[in-house]
């Protein structure tokens, strides 16, 4: 036997066995809580999560001022004059890229995560099934929203200016922020169907990719041709980009924010349910 | 003691669960009382945990059924988890979370109010000597300290069973020691416990029946007493003090005990393996009878000690491996006389 256990245990207090059985006495169990309580619950998990490896909100604060500046600099000057004009039209949309392709981080802890032990005991407790999941992406749209503000404010300091107002771009974003959160379940669910981190990270990048930039993102799908356009204007990425930029802008572009939510709904009620089935399995 | 000695805790009936080609699971039949220590006995990979996590509802059964305080494990799910905890073979706690935050997530998943969350989690804490690691994260935790982490959360909220699924593995003995005196304390107030582990000891110190299995199956099970006696008796550990007598000693146990006589390297010790003829309620008499015929024939014995069979002999025994190859495993000297 090595010194070192020997020691390490031997800081350890003793377990008080009177005040165990204290404890142990009452077999009052509380009444069960509800799903809303224990998907919060699991979000505050996920909260502390940031708040002891703060480094993983790198993704959601360097990651989208770089996406600004590099857009708006590199196609600025040809598609719209200069960047300062560009800005104006792309903000919303890179803004939806950027959060939209954050949001794949989330199929990448969950697979990381799930493999822990923690998880049989989550899986033991008698609670609404779906929280856990939940709770990430309640988390995760803790993140979005970082990650949206700290776009904005690079966006205004470029020279930015929604029309919209304050109300304006408060509702571009609880709309963009509620979307990704439908859209990440895609993301649980590849992160439960995968067995490894690197495939989750590859097959995240096959989806993430051409579904974000084939919209109207950087611009108007008009020159496109017209193979791509059916595909461009029919995209959850292009209604979703179209409304946050009316809704910033000051319009109240109705049809485009029903096309966002019915696609955040469809994405839930499909990737909902298969999510909770691997879950259940695993 | 128990609130609950009458009822079956755990009742399975050929209970089968197969990965690919593999059946993992077998064919188990397992009953375990309410109120006891029910120990499941076996080496890696024979079943116990896939067992253990088809009872504590992770896993799907692919045949048969089991019943967890009258509730069906597939269909009656929730209510079994209202009742069961389970700590795993690794920390079933949030290594990124410190001990108290930990704690207080299950309070809070538990259904108790924020406030009621946090006292019942340093309470906790406190009785289990953690106290001042409550803010550190739980991978900064040693390995005894994590166990004690675990435990604790699993019986946040007193469980009716308590899966414990080799709760000991690859700690140092002391650490060992303290989670077995926390097994105890658990028991005391009525939880019922079903313990697995491959450390024969460990079963034996704390369950009082014992399913013993091998390759998916249970291939024996009973109290302590009974399968140390499907074995045989137990043993006769004698030193001499005349290392030249040995021989002549060794043949008058083997006549006298129907025994298998082995000499040590130690030159004056001699372990005698009681046979089927010697039974476990006159093995002391007999034992008695040889160690005066011993001194008749004038041989000095120095030391002399009766052992009950160990699990050890009786588990080797029972999946078929040949317990005499191993000279260093030691009966536990129960029944001790000296000479």
């Amino acid at each position: 036997m090595s010194t070192a256990t020997t020691t390490e245990s031997a800081e350890l207090a003793p377990v008080s066995a009177e005040s165990l059985a204290a404890l142990l006495i009452s077999k009052e169990r509380p009444p069960r809580p509800s799903a809303w309580s224990t998907s919060m619950t699991f979000g505050w998990r996920a909260i502390l999560k940031i708040k002891h490896v703060p480094e993983q909100l790198f993704d959601v604060t360097a990651f989208p001022i770089m996406m600004v500046l590099m857009y708006t600099y590199l196609f600025g000057g040809a598609l719209a004059g200069s960047p300062k004009e560009y800005i104006q039209f792309l903000l919303p949309g890179i803004l939806v890229m950027s959060v939209v392709m954050i949001t794949m981080y989330t199929g990448v802890s969950v697979n990381t995560d799930i493999e822990k032990g923690v998880f049989d005991r989550f899986r033991s407790l008698p609670i609404w099934r779906p929280s856990t999941m939940v709770g990430y992406l309640l988390g995760d749209a803790l993140r979005y929203t970082i990650a949206s503000a700290v776009m904005l404010t690079v966006g205004i300091i470029l020279g930015y200016r929604p029309d919209g107002g304050i109300g304006g771009v408060l509702a571009g974003i609880a709309l963009l922020v509620l979307f990704s959160f439908a859209f990440s379940w895609i993301w649980t669910m590849f992160g439960l169907m995968l067995r490894t981190e690197k495939s989750v990270m590859g097959v995240s990048m096959m989806v993430i990719f051409p579904l974000t930039f084939l919209s109207n993102v950087f611009v108007d799908p008009k020159t496109m041709p017209g193979w791509l356009q059916a595909f461009v204007n029919n995209s959850p990425i292009t209604h979703l980009a179209s409304a946050v930029r009316g809704l910033m802008g000051g319009d109240w572009p109705t049809a485009e924010v029903a096309w966002s939510l019915g696609w955040a709904g469809l994405f839930v009620l499909v990737f909902g349910p298969i999510t909770m089935r691997l879950y259940n399995r695993k | 003691m128990s609130t609950q000695t009458s009822g079956l805790a755990i009742e399975t009936a050929g209970l089968v669960k197969t990965f690919g080609d593999t059946r993992a699971v077998d064919g188990v039949d397992l009953t375990v009382p309410a109120g006891t220590v029910y120990g499941v006995l076996g080496p890696n990979g024979a079943g116990k945990t896939t067992t253990v996590k088809m009872l504590a509802t992770l896993l799907r059964p692919d045949g048969g059924e089991a019943h967890v305080f009258g509730h069906d494990i597939v269909r009656e799910a929730d209510e079994v988890r209202g009742r069961v905890s389970l700590t795993g073979q690794y920390a079933s706690v949030d290594e990124d979370l410190t001990g108290t935050e930990n704690l207080v997530l299950l309070g809070r998943l538990l259904g108790h109010h924020k406030r009621a969350a946090r006292d019942r989690a340093a309470q906790l804490l406190e009785a289990f000597g953690l106290t001042e690691a409550a803010g550190k994260q739980v991978k900064h935790y040693s390995g005894g300290m994590r166990r004690r982490i675990d435990i604790a959360a699993s019986i946040l909220n007193t469980p009716d069973l308590l899966f414990l699924d080799e709760p000991t593995t690859g700690l140092d003995p002391r650490s060992r020691n303290q989670v077995w005196d926390i097994v105890r304390a658990v028991v005391a107030q009525g939880t019922t416990v079903l313990l697995t582990t491959q450390y024969l000891d460990e079963a034996d110190q704390l369950a009082s029946r014992i399913a013993v299995i091998d390759r998916g199956r249970v291939i024996a099970e009973g109290t302590k007493g009974e399968l140390k006696s499907s074995v045989g008796a137990g043993s006769v550990h004698l030193r001499l003090r005349d290392p030249d007598q040995r021989d002549l000693a060794a043949d008058l146990l083997r006549r006298a005990l129907d025994a298998q006589v082995q000499p040590e390297h130690d030159p004056v010790a001699l372990t005698a393996r009681l046979g089927a003829a010697v039974s476990d309620d006159n093995a002391a008499q007999q034992a008695s009878r040889a160690l005066s015929e011993l001194a008749h024939a004038g041989i000095t014995v120095d030391n002399f000690s009766l052992g009950q069979p160990s699990l050890d002999e009786v588990f080797l025994a029972l999946t078929g491996h040949d317990t005499h190859d191993s000279t260093d495993h030691s009966d536990d000297p129960k029944d001790e006389v000296a000479a």
